[in-house]
């Protein structure tokens, strides 16, 4: 019997009629499971690429595809499209730890980042597709009195920025995470902490696929497997792009291409302050829940959660030479398994299923690049280093403002190229979270 | 693990030196001539290739020498190895 059902039937197929499941509820799911959820309709669409569009944007990571959705929602522009050399959310979208926090210091940051968490809170709703946002709590211990004095200040700052923080004491810390190593002989003691209680975790593909479907569904096209390999000029001005599913004309372009960004702009004839580092993540084999905040410990160079499936998702620092190979080196690895086990050595012999890493264009002052480029037709979202999930709706939104008016969003305004040559830096290395 | 052969020391672990960045980076001059946006270029401007890299780097936990090194960004291999003040040699 339930083969029967599992085996699509080609008569009740034929007789069955077009029911639009196009938004996603719990009533469309129950019709569904008692149909076989046949019904299921693709979630994108795959186009052939028009010859022209208003905009083109190149780079179907979530910051490509929410650029492409407030485009189409918040400015009109539908005709759309978004070109991925890949399939969407194969590059940094997916390669991740999903952590989502406002904890920055400067104005210019506190605002965008906090902009971004709150589109964030109410993401699954706007997009109709569960992004399964869990604000768990970002705890950050401090391991010397030096780290207590730097995130009292941290707090202080966030507060005056208006975004939620606290002090943790130790035995705070311990009651959260009673696993962590708080002795007062571990290598690292933990002196004390802060918290964010609205940071926390998100499905990071649910957020590509959401933004995918949603885009889609207001008429932007989503091209997948479709490499850039050139720009066209007219009289100084790039009208237009080469692909390997040919030429297409774009009225504006914005390039949002994370790693592969420096690449995209020596095609276009000129440089970025941007250099590409691997940053790797590791998960391990799921274990009983024992951890449900995001631990973020800046001192030991590491940052964990636990997953729904029960996997610690744990990141560490860069692998300190430039590189574009998705995978990391091992000294880096051993690295923060060290640096790990410091903080947890009840672990030591937790098995570690799978690494990556992905490829992120780290700028000096840690802080992104989104506005015009040196070449006249072309914009910029990039720059976001080891930190860009959390920044996809906040980006997506202000790089939709900045490509629709050709002039930068308020939040964006102090996250110009420019910035290098006057010299207002917006230095986030503390706030990026790992030290570069 | 990149194996490095230090000009002076000979093959070394990776996690005894230290990359430097981009090599071959003239500095702009004299400094009353150069505009804000030509130090821009040389502060923070860099090439980033996907391929082929030329760059610094020291053995820090060694001789404390510089040198350069001449290294693919994907495969990681390394195709050259020669002294900080040598030209680039001629790879593709």
């Amino acid at each position: 019997m339930q083969g029967d059902l599992s085996r699509p039937s080609p008569r009740r197929a034929t007789r069955r009629k077009t029911i639009d499941v196009k938004h996603y509820s719990l009533w469309s799911l129950f019709r569904e499971g008692l149909t076989g959820h046949r019904g299921w309709p693709q979630a994108w669409r795959s186009p052939t690429p028009k010859p022209a569009y208003d905009v083109v944007i190149v780079g179907g990571g979530g910051h490509g595809l929410a650029t492409a959705y407030y485009l189409a929602k918040n400015h009109g522009i539908t005709n759309v499209a978004v070109l991925e050399r890949g399939w969407i959310g194969q590059g940094n979208s997916g390669r991740n730890t999903t952590v989502i926090r406002s904890n920055y210091f400067f104005p210019a940051s506190a605002a965008f980042y906090e902009f971004s968490l709150k589109l964030y809170e109410k993401l699954g709703e706007e997009l109709n597709f569960n992004t399964m946002v869990s604000q768990r709590g970002l705890v950050t211990p401090s391991h010397s009195r030096h780290d207590l004095e730097g995130a009292r200040r941290w707090v202080n700052a966030m507060r005056l920025n208006g975004i939620d923080s606290e002090m943790l004491t130790t035995a705070e810390i311990k009651r959260m995470v009673p696993l962590l190593d708080t002795s007062p002989q571990a290598r690292h003691p933990i002196l004390g902490g802060f918290i964010q209680r609205r940071g926390g975790v998100a499905r990071h593909d649910a957020v590509v696929w959401g933004y995918a479907r949603a885009a889609d569904a207001l008429g932007v096209d989503i091209i997948q497997n479709c490499e850039v390999t050139g720009f066209s000029f007219e009289k100084g001005r790039a009208v237009g792009l080469r692909t390997t599913r040919g030429d297409i004309r774009a009225g504006k372009i914005g390039l949002a291409a994370a790693g592969h960004q420096s690449v995209l702009a020596a095609m276009a004839g000129f440089r970025l302050p941007l250099i590409t580092y691997a940053l790797q993540a590791f998960v391990s084999e799921p274990l009983k829940p024992w951890l449900d905040v995001v631990l973020l410990s800046p001192a030991t160079g590491v940052y964990a959660s636990q997953s729904d499936k029960g996997e610690i998702v744990l990141g560490g620092g860069l692998d300190l030479y430039p590189s574009y190979a998705q995978r990391g080196n091992l000294p880096t690895a051993e690295h923060v398994m060290a640096g790990f086990l410091e903080l947890f050595p009840t672990l030591s012999r937790a098995r570690f299923m799978r690494q990556w890493a992905g490829m992120t264009d780290v700028v000096h002052d840690s802080s992104p690049i989104i506005g015009k480029a040196p070449v006249d037709g072309i914009y910029l979202n990039c720059g976001w280093g080891t930190g860009g999930f959390k920044a996809i709706p906040a980006g997506g939104w202000t790089f939709a403002h900045t490509l629709a008016h050709a002039s930068p969003h308020k939040l964006v305004e102090a996250f110009g190229l420019d910035r290098f040559i006057s010299g207002a830096m917006v230095d986030e290395a503390a706030a990026s979270g790992i030290a570069h | 693990m990149l194996l490095i052969t230090c000009p002076h020391c000979g093959a070394r672990d990776e996690n005894e030196f230290s990359c430097g960045g981009q090599a071959h980076i003239a500095r702009p001059g004299p400094p009353e001539a150069v505009g804000d946006a030509e130090w821009a270029r040389y502060l923070f401007e860099r090439d980033n290739p996907k391929g082929m890299h030329f760059e610094r780097w020291v053995h820090r936990h060694g001789c404390g020498q510089w040198f350069n090194v001449a290294r693919d960004t994907v495969t990681h291999e390394i195709k050259a190895i020669y002294g900080a003040l040598e030209p680039k040699p001629d790879l593709p």
